[in-house]
């Protein structure tokens, strides 16, 4: 796996910059997770028909549309978490650097330590501070002594910029932060797996306006290291994330490109109709 | 001026309130006077002796020493029990919320669980008695602990299970995401989570099997002395203040309130004790 992720890295050196890749054509591209012909279904509803779509490596790849268009299922295909939902199923390929995720032969916990998930509401594990970053550490066994811990819950906690303000209470528990903490504690946490790709499901629809801002900060620097996806329902919210955009109307994926063409010259009538408010 | 009046709305308030009101004194009056009837009629009896001495002046219903004899058997036997109880609910409890979930079989196992919790434990007691003869093991402290295990786990895993079923659903997909197993949300996550809500669990099956007397009548047997053997018979605290009423003698009787009456403190003890250690495991828990 190391082998593959070299030589990802070495492509990614190559890569054009986003706003001079041609709308919808990724073929030069760097693509990190690939769907092909994706259905689901909830039961007999379908909520997703037949997906094809590419997700660029290190871009922030932002999901929109309507309530109940299907984003969020979407999102929870790319980490195996929609079978947790019971009569869920699917058909069809997520493809990760190549590898089916849905493959037989593939441990869905490996799929979920790849890649990171921030939920639309922080849960704080039942533990400390400290205990919530290296909780994943230590499922994954990635660090081999108390030494190394403390080091990479320190390192995480800075890169979600919340070091400062709680490196005097590590031993609280989590549950004693703002909600805003809260969320950055679970950015820590997810990216202390050291995952390759980042998910966020409405990441900041919880939080207050601060709060919003300084997670969006924190998922713009970190595209340099991560490949993020992020469902959304606020427009400007993706207007200021976005590199790549995706438009999902009643399950399906009406369009996708590069966040400049599709905001400034939208090919699609209903994309253009969302652009202007008319949902 | 908005002026208060007496409408259908505000009545029927005001009864219902009423009669929950009533409902909760009945139960603290019964409770009182349960307390009250121990108290006074248990407190001149109860001598330092009686904690201290194992019964004297010919057989177990004497008229002097004490009754260490069944403090200490009670103890050994809820204890006990509880332990090996413990030691089959907490796995049940885990395995039916992570994988039988509301499944058919959950549901089954569940109202199997609730069944047997509700079996009077006279029926444990002979229940008992047929497997200590069928494998041979005579009245004793083992016999009683299995059996008082066997009463005890329907409650610790009922109580478990509701604890559990709480658990935020955001909580353990927060733990999936992170790529643990289903195993490790149980153990490091559920566990964790639910820690206050399983020390509850365990001393309300404890409280109840320290004050079973029907269970272990045919199981435990009574003596005079200590138990130091898991194969010899034992005392217990709820046969003792049995037996001591059961007596034509005003002494004995008295004493047997008194027995009573540590019994009562025992558990007040433990439910103190669950109480405080509790608050100090919910600490971390997300509420």
């Amino acid at each position: 796996m190391n082998g593959a992720n070299m030589e990802a890295d070495a492509r990614t050196t190559d890569l054009n910059t986003p706003t001079q890749r041609a709308r919808g054509s990724t073929a030069d591209a760097d693509i990190h997770i690939e769907v092909r012909n994706l259905n689901a279904f909830y039961g007999s509803i379908q909520a997703l028909k037949n997906i094809n779509l590419e997700v660029p490596r290190r871009q922030i790849t932002v999901i929109m549309g309507p309530s109940g268009c299907g984003k969020s299922t979407l999102l929870k295909t790319f980490n195996r978490f929609l079978e947790l939902t019971d009569g869920a199923r699917i058909t069809g390929e997520v493809l990760l650097d190549g590898q089916d995720i849905y493959g037989s032969q593939v441990d869905e916990t490996e799929v979920r330590k790849r890649v990171g998930l921030l939920a639309q509401r922080p849960s704080a594990l039942p533990m400390s501070i400290y205990e919530n970053v290296a909780y994943g550490m230590h499922i994954h066994r990635l660090k081999r002594n108390r030494r190394e811990y403390k080091d990479s819950v320190r390192h995480y906690l800075e890169i979600a910029g919340l070091w400062e303000e709680v490196h005097k209470r590590l031993h609280d528990p989590a549950t004693s932060l703002s909600i805003g903490q809260q969320q950055r504690l679970c950015l820590a946490r997810g990216l202390a797996v050291e995952p390759e790709i980042i998910l966020g499901d409405e990441p900041t629809s919880a939080l207050d306006p601060i709060s919003s801002q300084n997670i969006e900060r924190r998922l713009l620097d970190l595209k340099k290291d991560y490949t993020t996806v992020i469902v959304t329902h606020t427009l400007r919210q993706a207007k200021r994330l976005a590199d790549f955009v995706v438009y999902m109307y009643l399950g399906e994926v009406i369009e996708s490109g590069p966040a400049g063409e599709v905001f400034n010259q939208p090919k699609h009538e209903r994309t253009r109709a969302y652009l202007e408010g008319q949902f | 001026m908005i002026t208060k009046r007496w409408s259908r709305r505000r009545i029927t308030e005001a009864f219902v309130k009423g009669m929950m009101f009533i409902s909760l004194a009945l139960v603290a009056a019964s409770l009182g006077v349960i307390l009250w009837t121990v108290i006074i009629r248990g407190l001149p009896a109860l001598t330092w002796d009686m904690v201290t001495q194992t019964p004297k002046g010919g057989y177990y219903m004497g008229k002097a020493g004490g009754v260490l004899n069944a403090i200490i058997g009670s103890l050994y036997l809820a204890g006990g029990g509880t332990a090996m109880a413990l030691l089959f609910s907490l796995p049940i409890a885990l395995y039916l919320e992570t994988y039988l979930g509301d499944s058919t079989w959950g549901r089954y196992v569940r109202l199997s669980l609730d069944v047997l919790w509700g079996i009077p434990s006279i029926v444990y007691g002979a229940f008992g008695f047929t497997l200590m003869l069928a494998i041979g093991l005579r009245a004793s402290l083992l016999a009683g602990i299995i059996v008082l295990s066997l009463l005890e786990l329907p409650i610790m895993v009922r109580a478990m299970d509701e604890v559990i079923r709480r658990m935020p659903v955001d909580l353990e997909q927060a733990a999936l995401a992170l790529g643990s197993t289903k195993l490790e949300v149980a153990l490091r996550v559920v566990t964790r989570q639910m820690l206050p809500g399983i020390v509850t669990a365990i001393l309300l099956a404890f409280g109840r099997g320290i004050g079973d007397a029907a269970s272990v009548l045919f199981t435990a047997g009574y003596t005079d002395r200590i138990p130091t053997s898991l194969l010899r018979p034992t005392a217990s605290l709820p046969l003792a203040v049995f037996f001591q009423l059961a007596t034509p003698y005003p002494e004995v009787q008295r004493r047997g309130y008194a027995s009573a009456l540590i019994l009562t403190i025992i558990v007040l003890i433990v439910s103190l004790g669950s109480r405080w250690m509790s608050s100090r495991l919910n600490k971390y828990t997300v509420k």
